[in-house]
């Protein structure tokens, strides 16, 4: 039996197909303007038996793909331990929400916090702040990796950050200090979200923003633990969501 | 619908705004009540007390003030009703659950004011709410710093604003406190109706606000049976209503509405499946419409089975014994009751929590959902003791925080199904 996941993220859809406890599909997708063509796309030539729905977009499919539907913090509980499989504890960072969650040790969801309203600290300030610097997100995180010192970064509302951003480069600082600023920013709100659910032993980190080096090294040193990142921690609520079924 | 234009201008009412206030909570009320499937028969009464809500009930309002009779709003469950009623009063609940005005509110309050403050001003300041438009006199009392401030500047807008202080500590002076400040209001009542409280009218006001929540006992208790007999929004809205029916047409609504469910119970008939996730609901107050956060929790197909709330069980769940043949006697029973109410604005304040459990363990909850309007500092903070307690007995909390607005309707969408999907584990 063929087991399907789709989680439609606010900046990604992810599809992951799981056959007899094996991953044998994954793609992914930019979400657009239109988050249900962007699924139906994305679905389309796939071979599964079953599909399940997750993301914040889970909604919008109904009356469209017919399927169950989790929410996104269960799918990432269930889909962490499919790629380590005694984890207990749980960082997300997408591109709209962050959450943070603790697993019991038969994997049960046993807490969870999630960031507030807005976009502060999520993928998408990440991805804001690094067009206003001119970099790329790649050279983003290596430019921040190599400063020195970090020019601090007060504000943490998307719009104020960009336009604080821009008047620290004009006055001088130099971008790579910015950079880190801004991933020290970024990292404080993960890291006291974590810190609320104090969830036990090394923290499985995922969502598009576990793909930059520096926010992973900057958690590290925080949490003082150790963190496991998926090889694409892009899927793994797309892979929980295709476990719920199967 | 009769029309009640002739009235509302009388009352000095915006008309544009008001009729635009009506129609959306009018959508509202169809798309989240109309829409429930198989509601109890006796909901009837309360749908049409929400049709008439600034029809006929202001209408009924209009007649006790021609009669000579007083009507006086309040905005917080420790403005004892019983001595309203001693006067011939008629008590109206002016809690404000509608994001309504906020442009005009801000303009005197700042803007990290709880939405049921800033409601309560838009209301006033786009004069579009007839319960406060009717009312002789408005009572404000001490209790959160957001309210004790605002009252500052409320005095300035209505006739005749009263103040009483509240304690904020259950101890022997701040029992004394409150006894006194009752009797303060006593007096302010006899002066505006020109009637005395006497043993007999207290004792009567007694006996109505006892068979009112007696009622509302009732009901509670009956929420315990799985499956659940009646919706918890629909529970929620019985509750709301509370605050400004006539008490004895309500009180026998309600006792009506029970029998219903009683039988309901006794034949297995429920409005959710056997086993539906059971939840509780604890925090701030929800002010009609606020209908926004249980709206979620069944729409995720939890069922609501308590509210620890002043429109729930912190409200309503005490009654005051009516022993002693003076009106000082009463006092003190009255005083004795509502010295029992579990606000946040009290330090501390352990009871609340263990209520909390013991309602869990009565009513079959899996889990808390605990409420908190944004800014409103006494239940934020105790949310944190709350949940570290409920946790630590086992079980389930989640802590919300939200406001009037459609905003974060898909984050708390999914923080709720998350918690759903937590509890039904187990
Ligand atoms: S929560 Fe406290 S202040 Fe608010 S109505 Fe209840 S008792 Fe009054
Ligand atoms: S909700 Fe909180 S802040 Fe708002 S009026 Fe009530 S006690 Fe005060």
């Amino acid at each position: 039996m063929r087991c399907a996941g789709i989680d439609i993220g606010s900046r990604t859809v992810k599809l992951a197909v799981l056959e007899r406890g094996r991953l044998v599909l994954s793609r992914k997708s930019v979400t657009t303007y239109n988050p249900l063509q962007t699924a139906c796309d994305l679905i389309r030539d796939a071979a599964f038996d079953t599909i399940t729905a997750t993301g914040y977009g889970r909604h919008l499919i109904k009356g469209h793909i017919d399927c169950p539907v989790i929410s996104e913090i269960k799918a990432f509980a269930v889909g962490a331990r499919f790629f380590s499989r005694d984890c207990r504890s749980i960082l997300d960072i997408g591109g709209q929400d962050t959450k943070a969650i603790s697993l019991d040790e038969e994997g049960n969801m046993s807490k969870f916090e999630m960031n507030d309203k807005c976009a502060a600290g999520t993928g998408r300030f990440l991805e804001v702040m690094a067009t206003a610097l001119g970099f790329t997100l790649e050279e983003f995180s290596s430019a921040a990796l190599s400063a020195e010192k970090a020019v601090k970064i007060n504000s943490m509302c998307t719009v104020f950050a960009e336009s604080e951003v821009i008047s620290l480069t004009t006055q001088g600082a130099a971008r790579n200090e910015v950079a880190l600023g801004i991933h020290r920013a970024i990292v404080s709100r993960s890291v006291a979200l974590m810190k609320r659910i104090a969830p036990p032993g090394n923290v499985f980190f995922a969502g598009g923003v576990a793909l930059n080096g520096c926010v992973r090294s900057l958690i590290e040193s925080e949490l003082d633990r150790r963190l496991f990142v998926p090889e694409d921690p892009q899927i793994v609520g797309a892979v929980g969501a295709a476990m719920s079924t199967g | 619908m009769s029309d009640y234009t002739q009235m509302w201008s009388s009352l000095g009412l915006d008309l544009k705004a008001h009729d635009a206030l009506l129609s959306v909570l009018g959508g509202a009320y169809t798309d989240i009540f109309l829409s429930q499937k198989n509601r109890p028969e006796g909901m009837k009464y309360f749908d049409f007390v929400m049709s008439e809500v600034h029809g006929l009930r202001i209408k009924e309002l209009m007649d006790a003030k021609a009669q000579g009779r007083k009507v006086i709003g309040s905005y917080c469950v420790f403005v004892p009703e019983e001595l309203i009623l001693a006067v011939d009063g008629v008590s109206v609940g002016l809690c404000a659950g509608a994001e309504f005005n906020f442009e005009g509110a801000e303009t005197v309050l700042p803007r990290n004011t709880c939405a049921l403050i800033k409601s309560a001003f838009g209301f006033k300041l786009g004069r579009v709410c007839p319960y406060l438009e009717a009312s002789d006199v408005v009572v404000g009392e001490n209790t959160c710093d957001g309210k004790k401030k605002s009252y500052e500047i409320l005095g300035k807008l209505v006739n005749d604003l009263y103040v009483m202080d509240l304690p904020q500590m259950k101890s022997e002076t701040g029992r004394a406190l409150l006894k006194e400040e009752y009797r303060k209001f006593i007096k302010k009542l006899e002066d505006v109706s020109g009637k005395k409280v006497t043993t007999e009218s207290l004792q009567k006001g007694i006996d109505i606000v006892n068979a009112k929540r007696n009622a509302m006992k009732r009901l509670a208790e009956i929420r315990s049976a799985d499956p659940a007999p009646i919706s918890g929004l629909d529970a929620l809205l019985v509750n709301q209503v509370y605050f400004y029916d006539d008490p004895v047409r309500f009180t026998e609504s309600v006792n009506k509405l029970c029998d219903e469910l009683e039988e309901r119970v006794k034949k297995g008939i429920g409005v959710y499946p056997n086993g539906a996730p059971r939840v509780i609901v604890s925090g701030c107050p929800m002010a009609v419409p606020n209908w926004k956060l249980p709206m979620v929790i069944e729409s995720s197909n939890a069922v609501i089975v308590g509210e620890e709330s002043c429109v729930g069980e912190r409200g309503a769940r005490w009654l005051t014994e009516a022993k002693g043949g003076t009106v000082d006697s009463l006092l003190d029973q009255i005083t004795d009751r509502y010295f029992q109410v579990e606000c946040a604005i009290f330090t501390p304040n352990p009871s609340r929590v263990d209520y909390v459990k013991q309602m869990a363990k009565k009513l079959g909850a899996k889990g808390i959902i605990h409420y908190s309007l944004q800014f409103c500092q006494p239940y934020i903070v105790e949310s944190g003791i709350a949940e570290k307690e409920l946790e630590g007995a086992g079980i389930p909390t989640l802590r919300l925080e939200t406001d009037y607005s459609q905003e974060d309707a898909g984050q708390l969408k999914t923080r709720v199904e998350a918690f759903i999907e937590r509890i039904n584990k187990k």
